[in-house]
């Protein structure tokens, strides 16, 4: 036991940021936020937009997968199901903005919930390829659907209004997108705080015994599901506005397993770890790009065996988070965390 | 005893391919006793438990559990009626600390949806504060488990992980608590710990306990009544003492132990 920050009451106890160094550090991360945008150009700007938006999706899929344990390789077509309502709803119908972000998550979490309805009869590998099978035939709708989606041209979308004011820089999305971002992560750890995500994790753990623990198996499947593409169509909404135009391209079965890829090295189940893994999902490509950039010139022959690098990279650092550290980064912000609460007395 | 039975279980059999694991077994738990079943390995009484549970489906039979008929409920409304299990081979959530496998025992008592979940506002907040002051008081405090509330339960020895797994089973807030060889594998302190929690149990939180035991110390010492199943029947019931002296029982169980 530590005896560092000994909790006076189970209230206490209970709280999400439980010690005063803690919700320091949180209020300085929330300032540097703040003060973010007035001190880099839009090009960083744009990256934290996006990062804000894979994190919110990764977070989603982390409910599902790495909490309630259901595999699922469609996650993009969800991102993709909640960015096509809003361009539809906006271009077609006029909705607002403040309108067209529920109205995406709702719908991404409708057919959320028809996708997870296999899951009563389904697990694992199973569950997985019907997850695939919807990936599959949403690209398939997106693409072809012509007369709604715009076929491989997509739509093209107006930038979002906010109270008459037009959010059209990265800067001002960047006001949007970064608070949008912490509210969902709050939800997710609520989530984790009550019953609801207990069961899950029971049901990952072990299915069996949540039954007989009096879970309803299928009915919190579904929550899952329900939860997870919820927090897609946000983020599926939010890259629409900030791109300002949806095409089938966004979302393809790569972009799933990226999403994967990010819960996976960010750690599974954690909150934190689909932070962290979001934010290295989206940055590490960006750096092999620009590390790549320095040897432009060369000679193109060693360029075209350059390039492929980039995916092989990619490939070898999860693979060497499965392997190594399993729990992902996350896990090892714990130990670092741990080592500096003694620092600087060893122990 | 005058009072109707609170578990009833009327003649069930059950069958794995051709093999026939029980047959037609049946027999009557009064509320408020400790019941014991025995028998030797692969006798069925697990199976038994898993019926009553609803982890199985009996094919013929049907079981009551207050009363009402229960043959067909789900098992999490089997469970969130009253039935508490805990289990041969230790079945908690790995993933998770002892408090929370704790609170995950009461979850059919908590009201929390997805929405308010992810809000945690008002009715949300209350009733975790609620159950963590419950759990603490009513469970954890009664079980010696304070110190290890926190860990990871596989990191806890074995002992312990049983006694977390009853624990479990208490925040279910049970009517009939089914367990399943719960000094299995314990040393002598562990056992006598563990017997004396299910006679706490039984005195002051009127829980009707059935109880699969291998160990006839702890059998005699604090079941009101047993139950001798082999090869899937029921072969005797009756006090400790009844049992103990049954000529079909000696041959049948006790005989093949001791010979
Ligand atoms: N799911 C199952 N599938 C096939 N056979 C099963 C299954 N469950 C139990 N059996 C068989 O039923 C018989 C009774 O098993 P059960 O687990 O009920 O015995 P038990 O009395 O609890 O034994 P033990 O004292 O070893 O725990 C055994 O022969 C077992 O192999
Ligand atoms: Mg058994």
């Amino acid at each position: 036991m530590r005896m560092g920050d000994f909790k006076q009451t189970y209230a206490a106890d209970e709280a999400v940021f439980r010690s005063g160094t803690v919700r320091f550090w949180l209020v300085v991360l929330l300032l540097a936020l703040a003060a973010f945008p007035f001190m880099v150009g839009p090009y960083l700007l744009y990256m934290a937009n996006l990062t804000g938006v894979a994190i919110i999706a990764a977070v989603g899929l982390n409910i599902l997968t790495g909490a309630a344990g259901q595999i699922s390789l469609g996650h993009a077509a969800f991102v993709g199901i909640g960015a096509y309502t809003s361009a539809i709803l906006t271009t077609k119908l006029g909705l607002p903005f403040l309108v067209c972000l529920p109205l995406s998550g709702l719908s991404a979490a409708f057919f959320g919930i028809i996708v997870g309805a296999p899951s009563m009869r389904m697990k694992g590998l199973y569950l997985c390829i019907a997850t695939l099978a919807a990936q599959v035939i949403f690209d398939f709708i997106f693409v072809h659907w012509t007369s709604v989606t715009g076929g491989i041209r997509g739509i093209n979308v107006p930038s979002a209004e906010l109270f008459g004011y037009k959010l059209d820089t990265e800067f001002k999305m960047y006001f949007v997108t970064i608070p949008i971002m912490i509210a969902a992560i709050t939800a997710a750890r609520n989530l984790f705080r009550t019953r609801v995500g207990r069961a899950f994790i029971a049901i990952r753990d072990r299915d069996i015994s949540a039954e007989l623990m009096g879970i309803n198996l299928f009915q919190y499947k579904l929550y899952a599901f329900a939860a997870s593409s919820f927090y897609a169509g946000v983020a599926g909404c939010l890259q629409v506005y900030l791109l300002r135009i949806v095409t089938p391209e966004h979302f393809p079965l790569h972009e799933s397993i990226r999403y994967l890829a990010m819960i996976i090295v960010g750690g599974l189940g954690s909150v934190l770890g689909s932070i962290f893994g979001a934010i290295f999902m989206t940055m590490v490509p960006e750096a092999l790009q620009s590390g790549l950039a320095m040897f432009q010139g060369m000679d193109d022959k060693l360029m075209s065996y350059l390039f492929p690098l980039q995916t092989v990279v990619f490939g070898l650092l999860i693979v060497a988070f499965l392997v190594f550290e399993p729990h992902g980064l996350a896990e090892m912000w714990r130990r670092v965390k741990n080592y500096f609460r003694l620092w600087p007395f060893e122990h | 005893m005058a009072t109707q039975p609170i578990l009833s279980v009327e003649g069930i059999s059950l069958s794995f391919g051709g093999l026939k694991v029980l047959s037609e077994v049946s027999f009557q738990v009064n509320p408020g006793e400790i019941f014991a079943i025995i028998g030797p390995n692969g006798a069925g009484k697990t199976s038994i438990l898993n019926c009553i549970g609803g982890f199985y489906r009996p094919s013929a039979g049907r079981i009551f559990f207050g009363g009402e008929d229960i043959t067909r409920t789900s098992p999490d409304r089997r469970a969130a009626r009253g039935l508490a299990r805990t289990f041969q081979n230790i079945a908690l959530f790995r993933g998770m600390t002892v408090l929370d496998n704790i609170k995950l025992g009461a979850h059919a008592h908590l009201r929390t949806g997805l929405l308010s979940a992810l809000m945690y506002w008002g009715p949300a907040h209350r009733e975790e504060m609620a159950l963590r002051e419950r759990v603490e008081h009513e469970v954890i405090d009664f079980l010696e488990i304070e110190p290890i509330r926190k860990q990871a339960v596989g990191s806890l020895a074995y002992g312990l992980q049983k006694r977390v797994e009853l624990a479990r089973a208490l925040a279910m807030e049970p009517k009939v608590l089914l367990m399943d060889e719960p000094v299995a594998g314990m040393n002598a302190e562990e056992t006598e710990d563990m017997a004396r929690f299910v006679l706490d149990i039984k005195e002051e939180r009127d829980v009707t306990i059935v109880l699969i035991e291998h160990d006839m110390n702890v059998i005699m010492d604090i079941s009101d009544r047993v139950m001798v199943v082999n090869f899937g029947q029921k072969i005797a019931e009756g006090t400790p003492d009844e049992v103990q002296h049954h000529p079909e029982v000696i041959k049948a169980y006790l005989g093949e132990k001791k010979g």
